[in-house]
């Protein structure tokens, strides 16, 4: 039969094509910057990162995981066997039999697939991810098929040559799509990059649970500073972005997607696609940035990303809330390409927009992002008798104030905590004017020269005294402190303040009252819990209030961000809607008459609301409101 | 034919040589050195003018490495790739070096702040520097519409958001305040990598200034305004409203000759010309 000399040769020019596809797609990844990796610790990593991490995110859609499981794993089981069967010709019942097993596998799971797709939810790339499932389907039953005989089922020449031409084009057409398209562009690339993407991934600590931030320091005595094109991420960012399956998952929580701003996350990603392999985004099938016309933006690695790839103003829309981190199945890091970015727009052409340039000309000149004078930082403590670490050199906790200081809804919070910690007896105290402001803002706004030399003083000032650990009730400042600092030698225990109180109520430290009012809800501050996994505290808090917690639709890990974060406010990109109003429906569908909150920066935002709308309250606001205080 | 990188809609003479004074400024609230904020407006339209061609000149301290220079590094952070600094010890009179500056190096349009943030700040700077140079000055520039090798529109700022036209002969000096476009952000990347030229320079020592005293400002209690104003209509008219002239009169139809004898009267009357 003619497929006895045929198949051979057809998967041996497949393979073949797909190692030069795979060499020229690592040339790609190569234009980045160097980065140094653990070949042999990553790729041993890579199978668990795989079947676990990669594969709670999928999970979270169980329609989905177990169609995946069934479709990926048949597959890559039926590859290796036909290789094994067909390729090198191994004549063993047992593989046959078990390479039979697999294409049903897989074809049960492309079935599930192209269920999907006949009526694919709006977040999904159409275009070539379209014929996929087909595709899939005509993979698994060719070599279904054409196993039948070696199975002993079938004799050998049977069904004759119209069979075999059939049988032909389904093995063009499915080793075209499966392996040949794997390293050449197609919709299963996400497989092969993917696959290589976890094992090489830039935050390799995400997989053990560890939390971190994607920011790395910027030298600052480069020739040019941020990305400016393609090639000046780092190889390891290319590969993460062609890794990328068009899922949309990351589109369908974006809140600045959803708030009409000129983001897209999974856009983006495709566009430092085309950025890296060199093109123009007029293939793109899926949702666009809103407002923009897909097919006008042009890329290659030479060129710079602002200058017709991507619009500025994508850039600064994001929150850098990290839902789309979470979200996404092939763990990409949007947020961390996203400030690399503007990196290069804020240090390198001055170009932050809006009330950018003030916030960090303040920054420099004072320290704070409002200009204020850096002298009137403890004012807001006038009434507390604060002691100061300028005098008692020694503390058990540092009470990191923020900038929260300046403004007056703050200090109800900060003036709220220091009840607790009074009525708890912590010893603590502040730094007070010789604070500065964390450096999350300019951070993030791509100004990392001017957060490194406030870190630098930060960490000098901290030094110099004696305390156990940090406590402070801004999450941004929280996550600053205890994951950003240690690059510049600030080694710290942090807390947030919902953890500590937590802390002294399990201890038994305060004595508090029931909560008295109506329905309540909670907002995860982005930077609290996605970023550093802290769900339970405030909750716990909350329930010892008796409080019984209405939770929203989109809470936890899946909370919505309340558009404050990364700058935005800042930036302000206009959309069709405000990202705080979104989550104020949020809290009204639930029927809350309180919003608790563990942010200063959220309660700003959510209070932007215009009334009537639920109640915003700290939880050390809510704390304090039930102490019971002993009268002497 | 217009200038380049950085789009101004003034068509400037590629021969026209522009050059901004800066000077280490002073933050009102914190008290740190920064670029000051008016010097920054003049470079800001000597940018829009010339584009990189701008020329910026300082006089005083060397000062190596410390936070005079990160101050006058943030001139350079605008986009400018070099910055001359005229060698002097503290405490020099910064005049005479420009003056030899400017007489050897030749300009056509010398920008300036209207007042310096710390030291002396009198504010007469540029009117001595253009009496040395024989130049006119013109204060108060809001923009430069347009200009040739001749002379330049400008517009002046005057009190309450007024606007005049006036013609001037290049070469000038001309001073800008609040009333001209805010300064462009300074980008850390460019304001580092650019050079600062050093340049030996006349080096007097400001015998007026040296007798002076300095201590900080006392804080005086303010006396609050009584507010009369009714509604936001009441307020607008009262920040919009012209001044109300007191005396003097305009002469429009008189002859050149008896409009110069007018002002001379009145100098004379005024004790300035004697």
């Amino acid at each position: 039969m003619i497929l006895d000399w045929l198949l051979p040769l057809l998967l041996a020019i497949a393979l073949g094509l797909m190692a030069i596809g795979a060499i020229r797609r690592v040339s790609l990844w190569r234009a980045g910057q160097a980065e140094p990796v653990n070949i042999i610790t990553g790729l041993m990593a890579m199978p668990r990162r795989y079947l676990v991490d990669l594969h709670h995110v999928v999970a979270r859609d169980k329609y989905m995981s177990n169609t995946h499981v069934a479709t990926a794993g048949g597959f890559v089981l039926s590859l290796a066997l036909i290789i094994l069967v067909h390729l090198f010709g191994l004549d063993n019942q047992v593989l046959s039999w078990a390479l039979l097993g697999a294409t049903t596998l897989m074809f049960t799971g492309a079935l599930f697939v192209f269920k999907r797709r006949t009526q694919p939810p709006q977040r999904l790339s159409k275009g070539p991810w379209m014929r996929l499932p087909k595709s899939l389907l005509v993979f698994a039953v060719t070599f279904f098929i054409v196993t039948l005989p070696a199975a002993g089922i079938l004799p050998e020449n049977f069904g004759g040559w119209v069979l075999a031409v059939l049988l032909t084009a389904g093995i063009i057409y499915g080793l075209g799509e499966m392996v040949f398209g794997m390293t050449w562009g197609g919709p299963m690339k996400h497989a092969f990059a993917g696959a290589l993407h976890l094992a090489f991934h830039r935050r390799p600590e995400r997989f053990d649970g560890g939390r971190s931030t994607g920011l790395k320091p910027v030298n600052l005595a480069a020739d040019s500073l941020g990305v400016a094109k393609p090639k000046d991420f780092k190889w390891n960012q290319l590969l993460g972005f062609d890794a990328c399956v068009q899922c949309g998952r990351c589109e369908a929580v974006c809140p600045a997607f959803a708030a009409g701003q000129p983001l897209n996350p999974k856009k983006l990603i495709q566009d430092m696609v085309v950025g890296l392999a060199g093109g123009t985004d007029a293939k793109y099938a899926g949702s666009p940035y809103p407002g923009v016309e897909v097919g006008q933006a042009q890329g290659s690695p030479e060129k710079i990303i602002t200058e017709g790839l991507v619009k500025a103003d994508t850039l600064w829309s994001c929150t850098t809330c990290r839902a789309c981190v979470e979200e996404c199945p092939m763990m990409i890091e949007h947020v961390d390409a996203i400030v690399d970015m503007r990196r290069f727009l804020t240090l390198e052409k001055g170009e932050t927009p809006n009330k950018g340039a003030e916030v960090l000309e303040n920054l420099i000149a004072t320290d704070n992002p409002n200009g204020f004078d850096p002298q009137s930082r403890t004012n807001w403590a006038a009434d507390q008798n604060l002691p100061l670490m300028a005098e008692v050199k020694e503390a058990d906790v540092l009470f990191w104030v923020s900038d929260g200081a300046f403004d007056m809804r703050s200090q109800r919070i900060l003036k709220a905590f220091v009840k607790v910690l009074k009525a708890a007896n912590v010893n603590f105290a502040v730094l007070g004017d010789e604070e500065r402001d964390s450096g999350d803002v300019a951070r993030r706004l791509g100004d990392d020269a001017t957060f490194q030399t406030l870190a630098k003083h930060n960490i000098d000032v901290m030094n110099q005294y004696r305390f156990k650990r940090i406590v402070t009730t801004d999450p941004h400042a929280f996550h600053v402190l205890k994951n950003e600092y240690g690059d510049f030698g600030g080694q710290y225990e942090v807390l947030h303040h919902t953890t500590f109180i937590n802390e002294l109520v399990k201890q038994g430290k305060l004595r508090l009252d029931q909560f008295k009012g109506g329905n309540v809800t909670y907002h995860d501050p982005c930077y609290l819990g996605r970023y550093n996994g802290e769900y339970d505290s405030p909750r716990e808090l909350l329930k010892v209030l008796g409080i019984e917690l209405k939770e929203m639709e989109r809470s936890g890990y899946r909370s919505r961000c309340c558009g404050g974060g990364g700058g935005a406010p800042i930036t302000d990109i206009p959309g069709e809607r405000r990202i705080a109003d979104m989550r104020m429906e949020d809290a009204k569908a639930v029927g809350a008459e309180v919003v608790a909150v563990g942010c200063q920066q959220c309660t700003a935002m959510l209070e932007g609301v215009v009334e009537p709308r639920p109640e915003i309250k700290d939880i050390a606001e809510l704390v304090s409101e039930a102490l019971i205080e002993e009268v002497h | 034919m217009l200038p380049d990188a950085n789009s101004s809609n003034t068509p400037v003479s590629s021969g026209l040589k522009v050059a901004a004074l800066v000077s280490v400024g002073q933050h009102p609230k914190s008290g740190r050195p920064r670029r000051a904020d008016q010097d920054a407006r003049a470079v800001e339209m000597g940018i829009r003018l010339c584009g990189e061609h701008l020329s910026l000149v300082h006089a005083g301290p060397e000062g190596k490495g410390d936070i005079r220079e990160q101050a006058l590094r943030q001139y350079l952070g605008m986009g400018i790739k070099g910055l001359t600094i005229l060698h002097q010890q503290e405490g020099s009179d910064a005049l005479p070096a420009l003056a030899s500056h400017f007489k050897d190096q030749g300009a056509d349009i010398i920008l300036a702040g209207m007042r310096a943030e710390s030291g002396e700040a009198s504010g007469m700077l540029p009117y001595l520097l253009a009496d040395r140079l024989g130049w006119p000055i013109v204060s108060s520039v809001a923009d430069i519409i347009s200009i040739n090798e001749n002379d330049a529109e400008i517009l002046q700022a005057l009190p309450r958001g007024q606007r005049r036209k006036l013609r001037v002969s290049v070469p000038f000096v001309a001073t800008v305040d609040q009333a001209a476009q805010i300064p462009r952000q300074i980008a850390f990347g460019p304001s580092q990598r650019g050079h600062l030229k050093g340049q030996e320079s006349i080096d007097e020592i400001d015998q007026v200034k040296s007798d002076w005293e300095e201590t900080p400002a006392r804080k005086r209690p303010k006396r609050l305004n009584i507010k009369k104003a009714k509604s936001a209509a009441d307020r607008f008219k009262a920040a919009t409203a012209k001044p109300q002239g007191e005396g003097g009169k305009i002469m429009k139809d008189e002859s050149s000759q008896e409009k110069a004898q007018a002002i001379l009267d009145l100098l004379v009357s005024e004790g300035i010309v004697k």
